[in-house]
């Protein structure tokens, strides 16, 4: 597997602000990695070191083993890129948006282009300004893949979309990897878009990389469980393992890491008894990770 | 082919897949030298990333579920008497497995459970079957 983006031991900050805190990310060709992270996480940041939009102020950005600050045109070529704010050039008609876009693309591929605005039933003489959100997306998304980009980046590509273009969105990203073997970065605030998307995940909180690696390799080794106690508890229980507890009483539901046993004794240690187990999915381990609802209690 | 992937239940998307297509065989719904879809289009059907569908392929293959056949795609293998025979069994033990969570639950033991089944075995074949929560309504009207 080649390697298509290394990062090492990135740091930036805006004013006092650390927005990226020594962040370690690499990518390998035909795989599809989902960035997960609160709003403000770091993540749009991350992606513009990718694009040379950010200089590195300390640690190396590389892609395509090239620095995209020193070698713009060396990266961007190979590059695909959907903004969060999909910022296009307003008084461009979208034929024209097509045809400048194609002009920093050698490997530009006009019936591809072709066949993916007949698919959105884009109007090529429309303007920019003139399309809805939903269109803009369809229209960024074109003239981000219509060059067939070795890499192709999506930041927050289903931000404030539809179901039908958040479709269009997820075959682009099928079809990058599946007819290309190519690179997908993508971030999402969406997690279970990242976990049926995803091949490797990396999650990002406060600048920092929590917790990175592939899909399933993350999700081994943290479970959900029902928890049933003989005596009631206004607040969660210490549980030993525990990353976040919600419920109420004598009944909560527990994320938990380790092993499944140790946690049993644990609950049993405390009077009461797990009554399921499953795998937690990708969601309630980035909240436990978040640590965003350790101390919220709902009263059952 | 008629596969749904649940994102609640916390199972891995690939071994939903391998599951459900392992059940599909089992039932008889996809048939012995029947194609399966290309890579590509079941990732689109599913939006799911394509690697995961390797996978799913992979692990089925391994176990001798499905083949490939050189550059011509990807086909259900014969011997499925075997292996639906070993499927039966998981699909049963599965059941077996939520009862005895639900029966410890009521506070009935497994002897019990074997007990209750012999008898609702007995009033099935006898023709005289009654409807289980009737039988137990009439027992509490005595």
């Amino acid at each position: 597997m080649g390697q298509i983006v290394d990062v090492n031991d990135l740091s930036r900050s805006f004013g006092p602000k650390n927005a990226l805190d020594h962040v370690s990310f690499s990518a390998g060709d035909g795989q599809v990695f989902g960035l997960v992270g609160a709003n403000g996480a770091g993540k749009t940041t991350l992606l513009k070191h990718l694009l040379g939009l950010l200089r590195a102020q300390s640690g190396s950005v590389r892609v395509f083993g090239r620095d995209p600050v020193r070698d713009p045109v060396g990266v961007l070529s190979r590059v695909g890129y959907l903004s969060e704010e999909r910022d296009l050039p307003e008084w461009m008609r979208v034929d024209e948006l097509m045809s400048y876009t194609q002009a920093f693309h050698p490997t530009w591929d006009a019936s591809y282009a072709r066949q993916l605005l007949e698919t959105f039933a884009l109007d090529p003489s429309r303007k920019v300004k003139e399309l809805s959100k939903g269109m803009r997306a369809q229209a960024g998304l074109v003239a981000a893949v219509a060059h067939r980009p070795e890499l192709l980046i999506l930041d927050e590509p289903s931000s404030g979309l539809d179901a039908v273009v958040r479709r269009d969105i997820l075959d682009a990203i099928v079809r990058t990897v599946a007819d290309d073997g190519r690179t997908v970065i993508f971030s999402s605030h969406l997690l279970d878009e990242v976990e049926r998307m995803s091949d490797h995940v990396t999650m990002i909180h406060n600048g920092r990389v929590t917790l990175s690696g592939p899909l399933d390799d993350v999700r081994r080794g943290y479970q959900r469980s029902r928890v049933r106690f003989v005596e009631s508890f206004d607040h969660p229980p210490a549980l030993e393992a525990a990353l976040a507890m919600e419920g109420g009483g004598r009944t909560w539901n527990v994320v938990h890491s380790g092993s499944l046993e140790q946690f049993r004794h644990s609950v049993l240690a405390l009077g009461g008894e797990v009554v399921e187990s499953r795998d937690a999915t990708l969601e309630e381990i980035f909240l436990a990770r978040a640590g965003r609802n350790r101390q919220q209690v709902e009263v059952a | 082919m008629d596969i749904t992937i649940n994102m609640a239940d916390g199972v891995p998307i690939y071994r939903q897949i391998v599951n459900q297509v392992k059940y599909l065989v089992a039932s008889g719904l996809l048939q012995p030298d029947e194609e399966l879809p290309p890579i590509r289009t079941l990732a689109l059907q599913l939006k799911v990333t394509p690697n995961t569908i390797v996978k799913a392929y992979g692990e089925l293959e391994i176990s001798g579920v499905i083949h490939k056949r050189r550059g011509a795609g990807t086909y259900v293998s014969e011997g499925r008497q075997q292996m639906a025979r070993r499927e039966r069994q998981r699909i049963i033990e599965q059941r077996i497995d939520a009862l005895l969570a639900e029966a410890h639950q009521l506070n009935f033991t497994a002897d019990d459970i074997l007990q209750m089944v012999r008898e609702r075995r007995a009033a099935m074949e006898s023709g005289t079957s009654v409807e289980p929560t009737e039988v137990r309504r009439s027992e509490w009207d005595k």
